[in-house]
């Protein structure tokens, strides 16, 4: 047992600065300004965040029962994190039990050295990785590389990223930023032995990656996975996937790491009942993704015959200690609300720096990795990245209401770094919206700022004590009327019903303005 | 005490701490969602046939006596001449197609599965509202790889064994068996969101419903 447990709980650390990647190199307004000159990165998603929206929409419409479900996700998230010691410790009793090993990692560092040396024991200098945010977000791939073990990727749109030098701008599509044209390139430059006749359909470059990616399958000893949900009352891990390089890699490899997060852990294997309809519906618009793997240890002539799980902090034990903020740990990653964040559309995954893009990464990247690790630290302008206007909220499958996050993220910055007036104005606004009627009200209020806007429709100068505000930016002028309003009225319900069947959500609000 | 063991404590500890300094009330859950749901036979083929189509996977009906004939066609049509199957598929399955039949063991390497043209299985249950067939590595099943490898996978399911939905058909399964869950044959939208058929997995596959087992 630790000292910790004894006397005065200590709050628990951040994810340390300097490894992984939960911070970027630039803060979201200058970062988000560089992505807005990507036009091919705008219609990309602006493409597919309709789409996958549409679909999404119409198979959650499908289930009579979806509020009933997301209500039991909500609440099996929340059992699990109110029981997290008792459930982790099961979970690595039954995973023992069923012949696999349990390491436990305090940070990124000490996970991708477990991970390193377990590689190492095995005496491969490769392996094969199913997409993982986990250890995206500890930066393995380029630890391993340090240790001269070659990950990799084999995901499709991971493996043009990873052949591109490239970062994931999407949890769901990391590669949405590229076209086929220019996969094509990626593909006819690093895949050795690709045929230069090689066209740019989608379904040819599909081959192209099957080909390449098929060797390694039948050769590497060595896979390294995330895991979607670990099962405490049966040690079941599983993996939600489509393209089946996750059944590879889960089934033909001798060893499995997995690395896990803590938060990912579930009480009962009857709990899946819940999470496999919320995921792929809420992810993919599928009513089902089409392969789901779930193991338990090892099982003699079927699949890897060792399997080690990493079960990973980095962070996670610092955002359960907020009492408000701990809600961000319930994410399943299913990338619902960055398909509905009018923000994320225009700017893309990379404006936001970390693993965690959107909406959930504006309020989760602050809380693992903090907000003042280094100075003007990137990440404490994220909880700013948000119109607030409540879509991720309706999206989510498991209810997290990210807007009311990001409001009590500003407030806790504004409180510690203490910046003069616009110290004075977040925390008006933080108090105030923390209340929605007097939000409401101060909307409105606020729609008089519009005589000051100039013709452009941005206040380039407020008055005191917003001053300090509007200097570092423009201040797009309040809509005529809030949102909410808009939202509330009869001609709001009308627009969004006809926009609902063009899938054109987004577009109508800004109409309005 | 091993850098392990502290890590261990270390996060267990962080864990404690963390709920000591922002204590959760006790949690119910509701589960008011949909459970324990029952269709008519006619009515779960066909919602189960629905959803199967709709993800690309071809279905066809027949009866216990069928089995024989039905494979039979399917894989002549898929005009396979290997075709591998697990050691405890029942053997009067594959009477009537007259290829060649390779019995899977567990020492064959999962290359040389490369060479089989479809592999012929049967199923541990069904999800008729999501289309998803489970393997569960039975006998009848076979390990994970022997599914995976070859391009067409041909999957007999019972109608008995298709539960309406998700909690119906988890409910069916052994949670320490290495389980497989299919929604039609591999995909990816990876490109510009357009849908490709089979990366990874079997670019095709086909469901023999029986609809009197
Ligand atoms: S916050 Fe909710 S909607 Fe966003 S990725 Fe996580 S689970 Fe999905």
């Amino acid at each position: 047992m630790s000292s910790t447990f004894l006397g005065m709980p200590a709050r628990p650390p951040r994810s340390p600065y300097g490894e992984g990647h939960l911070r970027g190199d630039q803060a979201f307004p200058q970062a988000a300004a560089r992505e807005l000159g990507n036009r091919q990165l705008r219609d990309n998603l602006h493409k597919a965040t309709r789409t996958i929206r549409a679909k999404r929409l119409a198979v959650t419409a499908e289930l009579p029962d979806w509020e009933e479900l997301r209500s039991a996700g909500a609440a099996l998230k929340n059992e699990a994190m109110s029981r997290l010691p008792e459930l982790l410790e099961q979970l690595e009793a039954k995973v023992t039990e069923a012949g696999g090993t349990v390491h436990w990692a305090r940070d990124a560092a000490e996970a991708n050295a477990l991970v390193a040396e377990l590689v190492a024991a095995t005496g491969s200098r490769e392996v094969i990785k199913v997409k993982s945010m986990a250890t995206q977000e500890i930066g393995l791939n380029e630890y391993l590389e340090s240790q001269g073990v070659t990950a990799h990727e084999t995901d499709l749109a991971e493996l043009i990223v990873q052949l591109a030098d490239d970062r994931p701008s999407h949890i769901l599509v990391p590669a949405i930023h590229r076209n086929r044209e220019e996969i094509r390139r990626i593909f006819l430059e690093r895949i050795p032995g690709v045929d230069p006749d090689l066209t740019s359909v989608p379904a040819e470059l599909a081959a192209a990656a099957r080909a390449y990616l098929r060797e390694k399958f039948m050769t590497v000893p060595v896979a390294v996975s995330g895991a979607n949900f670990g099962i405490a009352e049966t040690g079941t891990l599983s993996v939600v996937e489509s393209e089946g390089n996750g059944r590879m890699c889960l089934t033909l490899p001798k060893t499995l790491i997995t690395v896990m997060g803590i938060e990912k852990v579930l009480p009962r294997y009857a709990d899946l009942e819940v999470f496999l309809q919320l995921l792929p519906r809420s992810s993919t618009g599928e009513r089902m993704n089409p392969y789901t793997t779930l193991w338990t240890g090892v099982t003699p002539g079927d699949g890897p015959q060792e399997f080690h799980l990493v079960l990973l902090d980095n962070g996670r034990t610092a955002a359960l200690a907020d009492a408000v903020g701990r809600e961000a740990l319930n994410c399943i990653r299913c990338s619902a609300c960055l398909n509905v964040c009018p923000v994320y559309e225009r700017v893309g995954g990379h404006a936001y720096g970390s693993t965690y893009p959107g909406p959930i990464g504006a309020v989760l990247t602050p809380q693992l990795a903090g907000t003042h690790a280094a100075k003007d630290d990137p990440n404490a302008s994220l909880p700013y990245a948000s119109t607030l206007c409540g879509a991720c909220y309706d999206a989510c499958p498991v209810k997290i209401d990210i807007p009311s996050l990001l409001v009590e993220l500003r407030h806790q910055t504004t409180e510690r770094t203490g910046r003069g007036a616009e110290q004075l104005a977040m925390k008006a606004v933080a108090a105030v919206m923390g209340r929605p009627k007097l939000y409401r009200a101060a909307q409105k209020a606020a729609a008089i700022g519009r005589i000051a806007a100039g013709r452009d429709g941005t206040i380039s100068r407020l008055p005191p004590p917003l001053s300090g505000w509007s200097e570092s930016r423009d201040t797009p002028a309040p809509p005529r009327r809030t949102f909410r309003d808009w939202y509330a009225s009869e001609e709001g319900r009308r627009a969004l019903a006809a926009a609902a069947e063009h899938q054109d959500l987004d577009e109508t609000p800004e109409g309005e303005r | 005490m091993t850098t392990r063991d502290t890590a261990r404590d270390t996060v267990l500890g962080r864990v404690h701490d963390a709920l000591g300094l922002a204590p959760r009330s006790p949690v119910a859950v509701p589960r008011d969602y949909r459970r324990g749901r029952t269709l008519p036979d006619d009515e779960r083929l066909g919602l189960f046939t629905d959803r199967l189509v709709d993800y690309q996977a071809q279905v066809h009906t027949c009866t216990s006596a069928e089995t024989p004939a039905t494979l039979a066609s399917v894989l002549t049509r898929l005009s396979a001449s290997r075709v591998g199957f697990p050691a405890g598929l029942d053997p009067a399955w594959l009477v009537d197609w007259h290829g060649e039949a390779v019995e899977d063991r567990a020492d064959v390497p999962a290359p040389d599965l490369s060479a089989l043209d479809a592999v012929v299985t049967a199923s541990a249950a069904g999800c008729a509202e999501t289309g998803t067939i489970f393997l569960d590595g039975s006998a009848d099943q076979g390990r994970r790889a022997l599914t995976l490898v070859p391009d067409a996978h041909v999957c007999v399911v019972d109608l008995s064994q298709v539960a309406v939905g998700v909690p119906e058909a988890l409910a069916r399964l052994v949670p320490e068996r290495p389980t497989t869950l299919i929604s039609g044959p591999s995909a990816t939208s990876d490109i510009e969101l357009e849908r490709v058929e089979g990366v990874h997995g079997p670019r095709t596959l086909i469901v023999v419903v029986r609809t009197d087992a």
